[in-house]
């Protein structure tokens, strides 16, 4: 291929472009310049506006998904002024540029500059070493953030892994396979705000004998006592939260499971039964082994999106009554208290805590044969 | 005999899943009934009440004498009962006694039937999509109406942020996903490794330093603003998941648009964007449905400018502050669903696909 790309003839007659002419760089400044100015002009156009929403919002939209699609146009317009060799060596940098750029802007060098912040104070002013690091591990709240969080990987990892297990399984040999497997799927379509409401509902109390939560609606019934789900009952409540959690992770579990299992061979299958083995023991002597891959990337996947939990205990109880998890500690730290060290440093805790995946992750890649 | 074991061990399988199927969609059903019930309905009754039931209702009187003693047993139709069964109620052949007044000594005997509240409306949906009207009244005493923003306001701002930030970033990844697995440039390697380590990395790394140079760039709380970030955070993956699709192309393909002279641009806009439709679409829904299920990017470069909410907060606001409010919650929880459910049930296949692709998003 490569070759290939360097001996294939360039568009247009060679011989014209041979040298770099001052108009062709002068044509491109004046193209990079121009999609700076109009970009910036539209931006303030938009910033000012006092337009109608809806047309505000059209106007935008048009923007938005032309202007992206122009400036790609129009750089390659102008490498194109250049010759062959030349056009070669630019074209590649218009193509991944904007995305190097918006990347190491937006992502790296900011998680760089919150490494950075982490070794300082709350108003990011005198310089404390590793104080903030130690601070967070000593910190009563911080401890019930690290405990929970540790609570939501273990509990709610485990149970999404198990639970997608068994329902692929089961979905595989019952009647209405197709169904079950969209109804178990769809709460990964929704947002974890709207699941919320939608928990929030089922674990409403009122005081008094008519509960219109279902689930204490249920207790009830059975003659016991309604409960204050999320807030008084400290600490199962997180337990609660966290069952939002395994609503919504296990469909995802379930159809990549559901995927694997299919593609363990029918005949090893039929040997093992032929061998006497029960079902159980083909389940955990030949089917476990046989998809523990895919075990494996599921359980990183959801321990990596735990990890960062924050909507649901936003939403379901605003980190009161110790359900508080780093990530909303950080929001509290960044947003309520303005303290700038603790938020940072709780970023870069996250950040180390996902490390061993991105490892594994790249590791992976490299087998695969990325390169 | 061994056929029958079979035919049992699936009834079994059956059950086990409807009845897992079942609670897995009580809770999304519960919120769906309530939203059509009535503000006062859905706090006196559950919303299982809707469908028949059986129930005590309300019968004939039965006046009792004056003089009775609370204290002592109660006669009534024969029968005594004492104070505090009469007033839980208590049942006789079928039909249950409770103080109708017990001050005035008035028995109510409740027969049972079957019943329903069947009361539906669609205020609670008007209501939350218009915004209150709040009356006003004006140092001159006249009176003016104001009508707070309501979620069709959110809503199109959720339109407007999530379909350019899916278009933008899937555009842009797609050009670098062609360099990466067609071009050959000096950093390529490297860069490609970075793009993959970011794949996890937690967004809440970058937002404290991004949302001081928005603050500086004057970027907060606009829709460009939004948009970036939304870009940059999705484009690792959006990256990754094109550069798995594009560089499985056939060879072929490029040589025989290159003996016909096509640009590098020719070729990536006129070839590979219409043969990537399928992988365009996948990832296109992950990462509409990730923009428009958002919550934590938008509270933090959004804050509270109204004008530009989204519905995510506009739900998260009524769940704080207005927690007992629940015609308007789950009427507002539930428009706020019907794009990702509509794009679940019409897309399913597209969607699953960018999913599994898509999971490993940081």
């Amino acid at each position: 291929m490569e070759t290939q790309l360097k001996r294939s003839p360039g568009t247009g007659d060679p011989q014209t472009r041979q040298r770099i002419s001052a108009g062709a760089v002068l044509l491109s400044l004046l193209v990079l310049l121009g999609n700076i100015a109009v970009n910036g002009a539209i931006f303030v156009f938009f910033r000012d506006s006092t337009l109608n929403p809806l047309i505000t919002a059209v106007l935008a939209v048009l923007w938005g998904v032309l202007g992206i699609y122009l400036i790609y146009y129009t750089l390659n317009w102008a490498a194109e002024r250049y010759p062959e060799r030349l056009r070669r060596r630019i074209l590649p940098f218009i193509f991944v540029g904007p995305a190097v750029l918006l990347l190491g802007w937006l992502l790296v060098l900011p998680a760089l500059r919150t490494l950075y912040l982490s070794f300082f104070n709350a108003s990011s002013e005198k310089f404390v070493g590793l104080a903030n690091y130690a601070a967070i591990f000593s910190d009563r709240l911080m401890g019930t953030a690290l405990r929970n969080n540790l609570l939501w990987v273990f509990v709610g990892t485990l149970a999404c892994v198990a639970l997608g297990l068994l329902i692929a399984i089961l979905a595989d040999r019952s009647s209405f396979e197709k169904l079950a497997k969209s109804i178990i799927f769809m709460p990964m379509a929704i947002s974890f705000v709207a699941a919320g409401v939608i928990w929030k509902f089922v674990y409403y109390y009122q005081p008094g004998t008519e509960q219109i939560g279902l689930l204490n609606a249920i207790v009830t019934a059975f003659g016991g006592e309604p409960q204050a789900w999320t807030s008084m009952l400290q600490p199962w409540n997180n337990f609660f939260l966290i069952l939002i959690l395994i609503w919504m992770q296990t469909g995802f579990a379930m159809v990549i499971f559901s995927a694997a299992i299919k593609g363990v061979p029918e005949d090893i299958l039929e040997a093992a039964r032929v061998d006497g083995a029960g079902e159980i023991k083909t389940f955990f002597r030949i089917m476990i082994p046989y998809i523990s891959t895919t075990i494996l990337t599921v359980t990183t996947t959801i321990i990596v999106f735990t990890l960062k939990i924050f909507d649901v205990v936003m939403v379901m109880t605003g980190g009161q009554y110790d359900t508080e998890v780093v990530a909303t500690q950080f929001y509290r730290q960044f947003f309520m208290y303005r303290n700038f060290g603790y938020g940072s440093t709780l970023a870069i805790v996250l950040l180390i805590a996902v490390t061993p995946v991105i490892l594994i992750n790249l590791r992976q890649f490299r087998k695969q044969g990325g390169f | 005999m061994v056929k029958r074991k079979r035919k049992r061990g699936k009834l079994v399988v059956n059950l086990v899943l409807g009845i897992i199927c079942f609670i897995w969609l009580v809770p999304t059903l519960g919120l769906f009934i309530s939203s059509f019930r009535p503000a006062a309905d859905i706090l006196q009754s559950g919303w299982w009440k809707v469908f028949p039931h059986q129930e005590y209702t309300a019968g004939e009187t039965l006046q009792l004498s004056k003089e009775v003693d609370l204290r002592g047993p109660i006669e009534v139709n024969g029968r005594t009962y004492t104070d505090e069964q009469l007033k839980a109620g208590v049942e006789a052949d079928g039909k249950q006694l409770i103080w109708e007044n017990r001050r005035a000594r008035t028995v109510n005997v409740q027969e049972q039937g079957w019943k329903t509240v069947p009361d539906l409306t669609i205020d609670n949906y008007k209501n939350v999509l218009s915004g209150k009207e709040y009356k006003l009244k004006e140092a001159d005493g006249s009176e003016t109406v104001q009508k707070g923003t309501g979620l069709s306001q959110a809503f199109w701002n959720t339109l407007t942020i999530a379909v350019p930030a899916t278009v933008i970033p899937v555009l842009i990844a797609s050009f670098a996903a062609y360099a990466f697995a067609w071009l050959r440039f000096p950093g390529r390697k490297m860069l490609f490794v970075m793009i993959i380590a970011m794949l996890v990395i937690p967004l809440q790394v970058a937002l404290i330093p991004v949302l001081k140079d928005y603050t500086a760039l004057g970027l907060n709380g606009s829709y460009l603003g939004i948009w970036l970030a939304h870009t940059a955070f999705g484009l690792p993956l959006v990256t990754y998941f094109m550069y798995n699709f594009i560089s499985q192309l056939p060879k072929d393909l490029f040589e025989s648009a290159f003996i016909d002279g096509a640009s590098h641009f020719t070729i990536f806009s006129r070839l590979i964007l219409p043969l990537s439709v399928p992988a365009l679409a996948s990832i296109g829904i992950f990462q509409f449905l990730w923009v428009w299920n958002d919550y934590l990017v938008s509270l933090i470069f959004i804050g509270n400018q109204p004008s530009v909410q989204v519905m995510s907060m506009k739900i998260a606001d009524l769940a704080g502050s207005r927690g007992n409010d629940w015609h308007l919650l789950t009427s507002a929880a539930f428009i706020s669903m019907l794009m990702p459910l509509a794009i679940f049930f019409l897309l399913q296949k597209y969607f699953v696909r960018g999913l599994m692709g898509g999971s490993v998003k940081g």
